[in-house]
């Protein structure tokens, strides 16, 4: 019976649609990132959530926590670079307070991305407008945490922030990295989106088709 | 893409594996996680652990043996290596005396290293890191990760783990590699792009009459591009940045370290030499120890970088201690 929440199941399919739409898009992130970084970032999120893929899978679960706990764990040991630690700290944050959970409505869902977000923020540093994955994720929280006060749904929640990670995504255009490689550019780091945060817009959209079905 | 490989996805593991078989008298794999480990397993000392991405040999697998590197953790091509990685490989080598993992500023390796440092205190063995960012073309700013790591991190593992081959304590082999990472600035030059394999095209374009001053070791790009110059122009360019940096004064003694980015013939490295020695002549700063040759490389990429290091009595007597490793050995 779908009653609109994201139960094992589903965070099950978020992961196998987060490995193909990362497969779809593995050239053009690896390409996104040869222009201001280290021409990497598709084949390593590609190797990363394939292999998540494989594990949760593999595994039976009683409670959604457990699917982003392996997910995170996976991520932290075969990502490498910024990435790595740094998407492994979101699913690892995000974990904790869906642990034990059968499932997650709208606000619970708002919360445990919050959790993430605060995670990577803190091992990374970045602020907003430093051109990484924080200028997508943060849009994309707060859209599903005001979403939740208005109490859409989490397909509509999810839809919303998905609108906000995309233009968090295309605003990181114009900006000036400040933190990764691409700060080694300066200046010339302006006029290219960047990767980090198109990774993270297509991770959260295929959170919003997952639960499409 | 050219390149002797059998399958992208098997590049650093069947080079590593040719790596081990080739010096099987010097290294061996860890069993269970990515990393090379020396074959006699020495324990009455600090444990020396470097890691970052692979593309960059010999270092950081090529600097296991005697009197440097007691493991090294390599990750996929110019991509940091895990956190289990460093874990696993610090629980195999540590003798007790604790560990001290070498680490280049970048951010991957930062975050990656600093998961498996917490790991290890967490269990209550000794750890410290000291980070290399010697790379003068970086503006080193609120605004930036910081500077690099590049040729100062061949200098550091080989003085350092001299230090730890005598039984120095853990806080005098830390101590000793921040005062290596305070004397040595580097900068580097492309005359081309390198190809990673798995992206199957070079990572930048550059014009067959144009180079790339201030490049990073994966071919991330630098201060600027500009028309292509003679040797001795290059040379001063990136000599006069290095040694203003520090600075580098008049009746300094240096160790100056001409690194090929993987595609430069040795010849051509000379020729780099012999202007960066007249250069240094000039300004009064003496070479008293020197290094040219392909030690930290970006892959096939076309060009060069020099590292200048500050000697002191100290780091001249570990300098010329005896090593032996697959990249780097003398004295034994």
């Amino acid at each position: 019976m779908d009653n609109g929440k994201l139960d094992v199941t589903k965070a099950i399919e978020a992961v196998k649609r987060i490995k193909d739409i990362v497969d779809a898009n593995k050239e053009y992130l690896t390409e996104l990132d040869s222009a201001i970084g280290d021409a990497d970032h598709g084949i390593n999120m590609s190797r990363g959530f394939t292999k998540a893929l494989e594990k949760v899978k593999s595994n039976e679960y009683n409670d959604i926590g457990s699917v982003f706990k392996d997910v995170a764990m996976t991520l932290m040991s075969t990502v490498g670079g910024a990435a790595g630690p740094l998407y492994g700290t979101f699913f690892m944050k995000a974990s904790m307070k869906l642990a034990a959970q059968k499932e997650a409505d709208l606000s619970l869902l708002a919360q445990a991305f919050r959790e993430g977000l605060q995670g990577v923020v803190a091992l990374g540093k970045a602020q907003l407008s430093d051109k990484t994955m924080v200028d997508a994720l943060t849009p994309a929280v707060e859209a599903l945490e005001s979403a939740a006060k208005d109490g859409l749904t989490l397909k509509q929640g999810l839809e919303k922030a998905l609108a906000m990670a995309e233009k968090g995504m295309k605003d990181t255009i114009p900006m000036v990295a400040r933190k990764g490689r691409a700060s080694y550019l300066g200046e010339r780091s302006a006029g290219h989106q960047d990767p980090g945060a198109t990774s993270s817009y297509l991770i959260l959209k295929a959170f919003y088709d997952a639960l499409e079905g | 893409m050219k390149k002797l490989i059998n399958e992208v996805e098997k590049v650093v593991e069947e080079s590593l594996q040719g790596l081990v078989k080739a010096h099987a008298d010097l290294v061996k794999l860890h069993p269970s996680v990515r990393a090379v480990l020396r074959v006699d397993s020495p324990k009455e000392k600090v444990a020396v652990i470097s890691g970052g991405g692979s593309g960059h040999e010999p270092m950081h697998t090529g600097f296991v043996g005697f009197g440097m590197l007691d493991a090294a953790c390599p990750g996929e091509i110019f991509t940091s290596p895990t956190p289990d990685q460093m874990y696993e490989a610090a629980k195999t080598v540590n003798g007790g005396k604790g560990v001290l993992y070498i680490v280049k500023n970048y951010s991957g390796d930062i975050m990656n290293f600093q998961m498996a440092a917490d790991m290890l205190a967490g269990e209550g063995i000794p750890v410290e890191q000291v980070i290399i960012n010697d790379d003068v073309a970086v503006e080193d700013s609120l605004y930036t990760a910081g500077r690099r790591g590049v040729g100062g991190t061949v200098l550091a593992e080989k003085i350092v783990g001299a230090k730890a081959e005598e039984g120095a304590s853990l806080e005098e082999v830390k101590k000793l590699c921040e005062r290596v990472n305070a004397n040595v600035r580097s900068m580097g030059m492309a005359l081309t792009s390198c190809t990673v394999p798995a992206a199957g095209k070079p990572t930048f374009e550059l014009g067959p009459d144009e180079m790339e001053i201030g490049i990073g070791i994966h071919g991330e790009p630098g201060r600027q591009r500009m028309k292509v110059k003679t040797a001795r122009d290059i040379v001063e360019m990136l000599a006069t940045a290095v040694v203003e940096d520090l600075p580098f004064k008049a009746g300094d003694e240096v160790l100056a370290f001409v690194n090929g980015m993987g595609g430069t013939p040795l010849s051509e490295l000379y020729i780099v030499y012999n202007d960066l020695s007249d250069f240094l002549e000039k300004k009064g700063i003496k070479i008293v120890r020197n290094l040219v040759g392909n030690y930290i490389t970006s892959l096939e990429m076309q060009g060069c970088s020099i590292t200048l290091l500050r000697l002191d009595e100290e780091m001249k007597r570990l300098w010329d201690a005896p090593v032996c490793t697959p990249g780097l050995r003398w004295g034994m």
